[in-house]
C-alpha cells in the first residue's frame, strides 16, 4: 500500500462517519480537526473501523498519530503492509 | 380540577404515524380507512407485519446526527420541531431553560442493544468492537437528550418510562409541571421505536399476542372476533403546551384545554390487565376532571386487538359509560396504526382532537364480525360518524406491569 493508498483508506472511513462533511479539498498536511467538524468521538469511530474494516490496531497513545491525513499515511501505511506480508 | 390551579392548554401538534406525518395528513387518512401497516424484514424472524413511519429524517437532522443518534432521538426531534412550528414558536427565541422536554417511552434501549450485539456476532463476540456510542444511545432520557442537544434547549428533558401507558403520560407530566411553574413551555408526549427490536416481537409471539392477516392493513382490528393479536408499530406525537394565560397572551391557536387525568396500577398481574382498575382509572380522571360520563362526546380506547385485553377494557369502559351516555362515541385508532407503544396514547390523541372543529368521529375500522363481548353503546365502526358535539375527548392508554393512564381534554372556552 502506497501512503496515497492510505490516505484514501482514512478518507472512506470519513465520509461514513461524516457524512455531511466535503471531502473533496481535504488538507494532507492540516489538522483534520481543523478543516472538518470532527471530534473525539469521530476520531474513536475512525479507530473503530480501522479495526472492524482492516484489522488495524491503534493504542490510545497513538491517536495523536491520526492528527492529519499525512500523519495517518506515515503512521498506517507501515502497519496495513505489515499485515499484507503477513497474509 | 382545582379552579386555582393554572389551566393548561395545546398549543401546537408534531407527529409521523404509520399512516400519516402531520396532524392534517394522519387524520385525512383517518376519515378515509387508510391504514398504515406494512410488511417488514425483521431481524432472526423474517417478514412480519409493522407500523412504519416514512417522514423525511433529514428535514431537522443532518446526515451525521442521524448516523449516532437513535431511531427514538430522531422521531423526537421531528415531532418536536413540527409541533413548535405548529405552535408558531421559533426555536431561536424560545426561552431555553424555560422549555421543558417530557417524552413518553414504552422502552428504551433494546434497539441499539441489538444492534451492538449482532454487530459483534460478526467479531466472534469480541467486545473490543462493541460502539462507543452504546451508552448515550441506551441511557434512558435518550429521546429527550437528543431532542434538547437539537433545539438548544437548557431546561429539564427526560423520559417517562410507563410502557403503552406512557404517550399519556408525557402530557400529563408536561401539566403538572406547568402547575407547578417549573418551566412555561413543554413539549411532551410520546415515542416509540420498537419496531427496530426483534424482541418485542418475538416477545408477543411468545406470549400469543402477534397479529397476523394476509393483507397488511386489516391486521390490526380490535373488536373484531377474528382479531388475533397485536401490530407493533412506531411513531411519536408531541405537543406544545403552555399555560392558558400565557398562550393567550401570545395569541395562540388553542386545540384544547387538559380537563383532567389519573393514572393509577392495577398491582396484579406482570401482563394482564385489571378491567376494575382501569375502571377506577376513568373515573378518577372524570373526577379530576370535575366532569360526568355523559359530558364525554369521544372515548378513544385503548385496545391493542388481543383476544382478552379488549374485552376486559370493553368491560371497564362498559361500567363507567354503559347506561346514560347517549352522546358518547367510542373508537380505536390502533385499528388503522398498529400499537405505537410509548406514542400510542399521544398519537391516539391528535388523531380525535381536530373532532372539536370537525364533529366527526373517526372510526375503528377492520371491524367485519363485531365480537359481541365488545359491542359497546357508541361504538363507531368502520366508516366515521357525524356527532352532534364534541366537549370533551377521554383518551386510554394502559401498559404491561399494571399501570393505566387516562387523560382528558376538552374544548377551550373562554
Amino acid at each position: 500500500m502506497t501512503k496515497d493508498e492510505c490516505k484514501q483508506v482514512v478518507l472512506d472511513i470519513i465520509a461514513d462517519i461524516a457524512p455531511d462533511e466535503d471531502l473533496s479539498n481535504v488538507k494532507p498536511d492540516v489538522r483534520l480537526r481543523d478543516q472538518l467538524q470532527l471530534d473525539s468521538m469521530d476520531f474513536l469511530d475512525i479507530v473503530m473501523e480501522l479495526r472492524k474494516r482492516h484489522g488495524i490496531e491503534v493504542p490510545e497513545a497513538d491517536y495523536i498519530q491520526l492528527a492529519s491525513l499525512d500523519s495517518c499515511a506515515e503512521y498506517l501505511t507501515p502497519k496495513f503492509n505489515a499485515l499484507a506480508s503477513k497474509g | 380540577m382545582s379552579s386555582t390551579l393554572p389551566r393548561i392548554v395545546i398549543t401546537g401538534v408534531g407527529l409521523t404515524a404509520p399512516n400519516g406525518n402531520s396532524l392534517a395528513e394522519f387524520r385525512k387518512n383517518l376519515l378515509t380507512g387508510v391504514a398504515g401497516v406494512e410488511r417488514m424484514e425483521v431481524r432472526y424472524m423474517g417478514t412480519l407485519l409493522a407500523g412504519v413511519c416514512h417522514y423525511d429524517a433529514l428535514k431537522y437532522q443532518k446526515k451525521k446526527e442521524l448516523r449516532v443518534g437513535t431511531r427514538a432521538g430522531s422521531i423526537s426531534i421531528y415531532c418536536a420541531r413540527e409541533a413548535l412550528a405548529d405552535a408558531g414558536l421559533s426555536v431561536d427565541a424560545l426561552v431555553k431553560d424555560r422549555t421543558g422536554i417530557y417524552i413518553g417511552c414504552t422502552e428504551h434501549g433494546n434497539v441499539e442493544t441489538e444492534n451492538e450485539i449482532y454487530n459483534i456476532s460478526k467479531f466472534n463476540y469480541d467486545t473490543k468492537f462493541w460502539s462507543h456510542y452504546h451508552n448515550p444511545r441506551t441511557v434512558a432520557n435518550n429521546p429527550a437528550g437528543e431532542t434538547s442537544l437539537n433545539l438548544g434547549t437548557t431546561g429539564p428533558a427526560y423520559t417517562i418510562g410507563a410502557a403503552c401507558a406512557a404517550g399519556n403520560m408525557g402530557l400529563i407530566h408536561a401539566a403538572q409541571m406547568l402547575r407547578l411553574g417549573e418551566v412555561d413551555l413543554a413539549i411532551c408526549g410520546g415515542v416509540s421505536e420498537s419496531i427496530h427490536t426483534f424482541g418485542i416481537f418475538a416477545g408477543f409471539k411468545s406470549q400469543g399476542a402477534l397479529a397476523s392477516h394476509e393483507d397488511p392493513t386489516k391486521a390490526s382490528r380490535p373488536f373484531d372476533k377474528a382479531r388475533n393479536g397485536i401490530v407493533v408499530s412506531e411513531g411519536g406525537a408531541l405537543y406544545t403546551l403552555e399555560r392558558l394565560d400565557d398562550a393567550l397572551r401570545r395569541g395562540a391557536k388553542i386545540y384544547g384545554e387538559i380537563a383532567g387525568y389519573c393514572v393509577n396500577s392495577d398491582a396484579s398481574d406482570y401482563v394482564l390487565p385489571n378491567p376494575q382498575r382501569q375502571a377506577e382509572c376513568v373515573r378518577k380522571a372524570l373526577a379530576n376532571a370535575r366532569l360526568e360520563a355523559r359530558d364525554i362526546h369521544i372515548v378513544n380506547t385503548h385496545a391493542t386487538a388481543t383476544p382478552l385485553g379488549d374485552i376486559q377494557e370493553c368491560e371497564a369502559i362498559r361500567a363507567v359509560f354503559g347506561e346514560g351516555c347517549p352522546d358518547t362515541h367510542i373508537n380505536n385508532t390502533k385499528s388503522f396504526i398498529g400499537h405505537c407503544m410509548g406514542a400510542a396514547g399521544a398519537l391516539e390523541l391528535a388523531g380525535n382532537l381536530p373532532s372539536f372543529d370537525d364533529l366527526v368521529v373517526h372510526p375503528t375500522i377492520n371491524v367485519d364480525d363485531l365480537d359481541p363481548q365488545c359491542a359497546l353503546p357508541g361504538l363507531v365502526l368502520n366508516v366515521p360518524k357525524k356527532a352532534g358535539r364534541v366537549d370533551a375527548i377521554l383518551n386510554n392508554s394502559f401498559g404491561m406491569l399494571g399501570i393505566n393512564s387516562t387523560l382528558i381534554v376538552k374544548r377551550y372556552a373562554a
